[in-house]
């Protein structure tokens, strides 16, 4: 039955039973999905880990599985953690941002309820006022903590 | 048991694999004997000889981060054996994106603002954000296969928040220095 072994099992070089575990989530048509698996977790873990969960959830762990599996692949020290981290500095550098946007717009509606401060003597206090709300987005802290905003 | 380790008692993974633990064993510098459940973590998702392998591909000064971010995995596995740790990652992508959308409006405030009521010249502000989508480097090619997307495409959609472990040991110096907005999955 060579010709309807699964990717996982054609890697093992294996016969495929009728009830493979991997099978469903290793088709022959994508051969590296397992390479990278297998390379990462072993054959043997990930069974077990499939075999743990109930079969409607399976699907999704298999893909999460192929992702950390690429994701270490593609940067060996720091996989997909180095993902995580990148995405709380960019989650950093946009709160960073958007207090700046803001501090901008408040300084705007400020001078146009009083227009009679004159822009230019007003740059000093802008930049200021600036600096105030940068130093205040500067405290907020994500990583060190890891706790802002995560349940 | 005889341990020729340098804590004078077996690492944690020689512990565990009831093994005598031998002067340059390659976990001894990484699983201190007091932190079992590190070990026991990473020895359920990743394996003893699958870790070996990793590390032993790597240079000396990389193994430590290496191991800590195998570790960071193995707990967030057990912990959510479904998502792992691509719950947390879902989860940050979309804050990314809630931000992303708010600091694009108010952008378009900042220069409805500076268009209408200031007539005067006034420090240009960002057309764009330059808070940059993740690149495609940190999504594998076919990621996308089973995964609806909702906006910019490949985000998990867990059923639940996931909670961060804990922080990372190698983020104590981190600051918001970097904006280059990623490209780099490592430090």
């Amino acid at each position: 039955m060579n010709s309807g072994r699964c990717s996982a099992c054609r890697y093992l070089r294996r016969r495929c039973p009728p009830d493979c575990i991997f099978s469903p989530y290793f088709p022959s048509n994508n051969p590296q999905r397992f390479v990278s698996i297998h390379r990462i977790y072993g054959a043997s873990n990930v069974a077990k880990l499939l075999q743990q969960l109930p079969t409607h959830l399976r699907a999704e762990a298999a893909d999460s599985l192929y992702f950390e599996a690429q994701c270490r692949v593609e940067d060996p020290v720091y996989g997909c953690v180095g993902l995580i981290f990148l995405l709380q500095q960019q989650l950093h550098n946009a709160e960073s941002q958007l207090a700046k946007t803001q501090a901008e717009i408040a300084v705007l509606k400020s001078q146009a309820q009083h227009p009679q401060t004159q822009q230019v003597e007003a740059e000093p206090e802008f930049n200021n006022f600036l600096q105030q709300q940068l130093d205040n987005a500067a405290d907020l802290n994500f990583s060190n903590q890891g706790s802002s905003g995560f349940m | 048991m005889a341990s020729s380790s340098s804590y004078n008692s077996p690492c944690a993974a020689c512990k565990f694999l009831r093994r005598k633990c031998m002067p340059g064993c390659i976990f001894a510098p990484y699983f201190p004997p007091e932190e079992p459940q590190k070990f026991a973590n990473v020895h359920k998702i990743f394996g003893a000889s699958n870790v070996t392998k990793l590390l032993n591909e790597l240079l000396p000064h990389q193994r430590e981060d290496a191991v800590n971010s195998l570790a960071y995995e193995a707990e967030a596995r057990v912990r959510d054996p479904v998502y792992g740790c691509v719950g947390a990652i879902s989860f940050l992508q979309r804050q990314v994106q809630r931000l992303q959308k708010e600091l694009d409006a108010a952008n378009a405030d900042l220069i409805r603002y500076a268009c209408n009521d200031i007539p005067t010249a006034l420090p240009a502000p960002p057309g764009v954000s330059s808070v940059q989508p993740l690149t495609p480097r940190h999504r594998p090619a076919d990621f996308n296969r089973r995964i609806g997307s909702e906006g910019a495409g490949g985000f998990y959609h867990p059923t639940g928040a996931f909670p961060l472990p804990y922080s990372f040991p190698w983020n104590d110096n981190s600051s918001g220095d970097i904006n280059d907005g990623g490209g780099e999955g490592g430090m």
